[in-house]
């Protein structure tokens, strides 16, 4: 599904690459961990998936997509196949919840019939029947989350992106939105997650990808936080 | 996207950013104005133009015993030099289109005609008056084929274009005119400059929305749509101010003018006649500066 062949990427003039010759290869329906310190290149890793970066060397592939000949206007179908949860929500503040979610298909050209049977239905798998009519700030940390997990799936992508989804959590809901992407992936979605959390990590044995300064260290199956390298 | 949806953006946008929405309209419509009057204005001196060079005439003073004229010292204008004018005139055509010969007592009728309440003119005679061929050319503006024809032949005291009276006034009306238009561009480049400013701050300050778009997959049309129309709507509520201030000009300001003076004024039918160029010119521009504005200021 995702696969890094000897990708490097430097920012401008920077000496330092922030990522150095990864190989990584994602199978559909997996579910990875990115784990390493802050500067590790974690965040760089997943702006290359989306396409918001492009490898300064290597090959990145996407849903059979090759990502450095795919010419600009083809990005948007792409990113259709990418859903995309932050640590900071990146939620709209004057549309309610209802709104936030509608939002990612009335964009898409999606018609009222299918976003008013397709949200709901998508509010009720995060958990978040009833709450249709809240604003984002009427909502807590946690509920906040579950609505960008929402909106990032109401699409039905087949990969979920999410870069620190709990970092500004408490370690119970943390639990509880890692929980609920776990189910996400049960049902078929791929999902790449970086994070720092080691107690989610831990928890889910599940296959974890630990970069250090650029570099792949470690790529171990049911995997911990920190493990033998 | 769908037409509703984008609607409701644009409704809940152009709210929001209610003050620059309208210092768009507002600058965009001193520019339209501007420009409208430096367009009506050229207009008027067209209109102008064809109606006197319609009515304008080279007159031809012929030598009378009073004449005091370099060329006439050899006394009145004979009857031989007068028909050897006449036949000059007659081989002219197609570019002399008609000659009226206006005799002394003519000339004198329609002086006191003209100044029939003036006692400057009460002692002059008929003798006085100077006889004259005045002659209508099918191109006004070729009047020297008949000044350097005529001038210091014989028998003829001077020769007078119409033309050279109204010129100066022409270009008058002229100057404003390009004064208007060179007004028009300074302002159509505020409005540019306003349009990129607002669009760039509108841009950052929808940063968020825009950036859902993007990650949602949106295509770079559909994100830019939405700025694109807010700054054509507020550039077309401007013009359409401007084009009303134009009308109300043109027909009670130029309408009463043309009540009071004897002059071929343009009308509402010259307004309509520029007013697809006018919003044409203002709708591009303005979506021109948008779509290169966003294109620098806006990620997608």
């Amino acid at each position: 599904m995702i696969r890094f062949e000897n990708v490097s990427k430097t920012y401008g003039r920077s000496s330092e690459p922030a990522l150095s010759g990864i190989t990584l290869e994602v199978e559909r329906g997996e579910f990875v961990f990115i784990v390493g310190q802050s500067g590790s290149g974690k965040s760089t890793l997943l702006r290359l998936i989306m396409c918001e970066e492009a490898a300064t060397s290597g090959d990145v592939l996407v849903a059979g997509r090759e990502l450095s000949r795919l010419p600009r206007r083809k990005v948007p179908a792409l990113r259709r196949e990418i859903g995309c949860v932050f640590q900071d929500f990146r939620l709209l503040p004057n549309k309610d919840v209802f709104q936030n979610v509608a939002f990612a298909l009335q964009v898409l050209g999606k018609s009222r019939q299918t976003i008013r049977a397709v949200v709901p239905e998508t509010l009720e798998m995060v958990g978040l029947s009833g709450k249709e009519r809240r604003l984002p700030h009427q909502l807590s940390g946690g509920e906040q989350q579950r609505v960008a997990i929402a909106r990032a799936v109401v699409n039905k992508p087949p990969i979920l992106l999410a870069d620190e989804p709990t970092g500004n959590l408490d370690p119970t809901t943390s639990l509880d939105i890692v929980h609920l992407l776990d189910r996400i992936n049960r049902s078929g979605t791929t999902i790449v997650m970086a994070t720092h959390d080691n107690g989610i990590v831990d928890q889910l044995r599940k296959r974890v990808v630990e970069l250090d300064d650029g570099t792949l260290v470690r790529d171990q199956m049911k995997g911990v936080y920190t493990g033998q390298r | 996207m769908r037409l509703q949806f984008i609607l409701s953006e644009i409704w809940v946008a152009l709210r929001r950013n209610l003050s620059m929405s309208i210092s768009v309209a507002l600058v965009t419509m001193v520019s339209v104005l501007f420009l409208g009057l430096g367009v009506l204005a050229q207009r008027q001196v067209d209109t102008m133009k064809d109606y006197w060079y319609d009515r304008v005439q080279v007159s031809i003073f012929l030598c009378t015993d009073k004449s005091d004229l370099p060329n006439c010292s050899t006394g009145a204008v004979t009857s031989s030099q007068r028909d050897q004018i006449r036949t000059q005139l007659d081989a002219m055509k197609p570019l002399v289109k008609s000659v009226f010969p206006e005799s002394q007592q003519q000339a004198y009728d329609r002086l006191k005609a003209q100044y029939k309440d003036s006692a400057t003119y009460s002692e002059i005679t008929p003798a006085q008056m100077p006889e004259s061929f005045r002659v209508q050319l099918s191109d006004p503006t070729k009047f020297d084929v008949i000044t350097s024809a005529f001038i210091g032949a014989p028998g003829v005291g001077d020769v007078q274009d119409q033309q050279r009276i109204l010129d100066p006034l022409f270009n008058v009306l002229r100057g404003l005119s390009l004064g208007a238009l060179g007004l028009a561009a300074l302002m159509v480049l505020c409005s540019v400059l306003l349009v990129a400013t607002t669009i760039r701050q509108t841009a950052f300050s929808r940063r968020r929305e825009t950036g859902i778009m993007r990650l949602v997959g949106a295509s770079a049309f559909n994100i830019q749509l939405p700025f694109i129309l807010e700054t054509l709507i507020a550039t077309v509520v401007g013009t359409a101010l401007a084009i009303g201030v134009l009308w109300a000009m043109v027909q009670y300001g130029i309408g009463y003018l043309g009540k009071k003076l004897p002059i071929n004024f343009i009308g509402t039918a010259d307004l309509v006649s520029v007013t697809p160029w006018l919003v044409g010119a203002a709708a591009g521009l303005a979506m021109l500066t948008a779509w290169l504005t966003l294109r620098r200021y806006l990620r997608v």
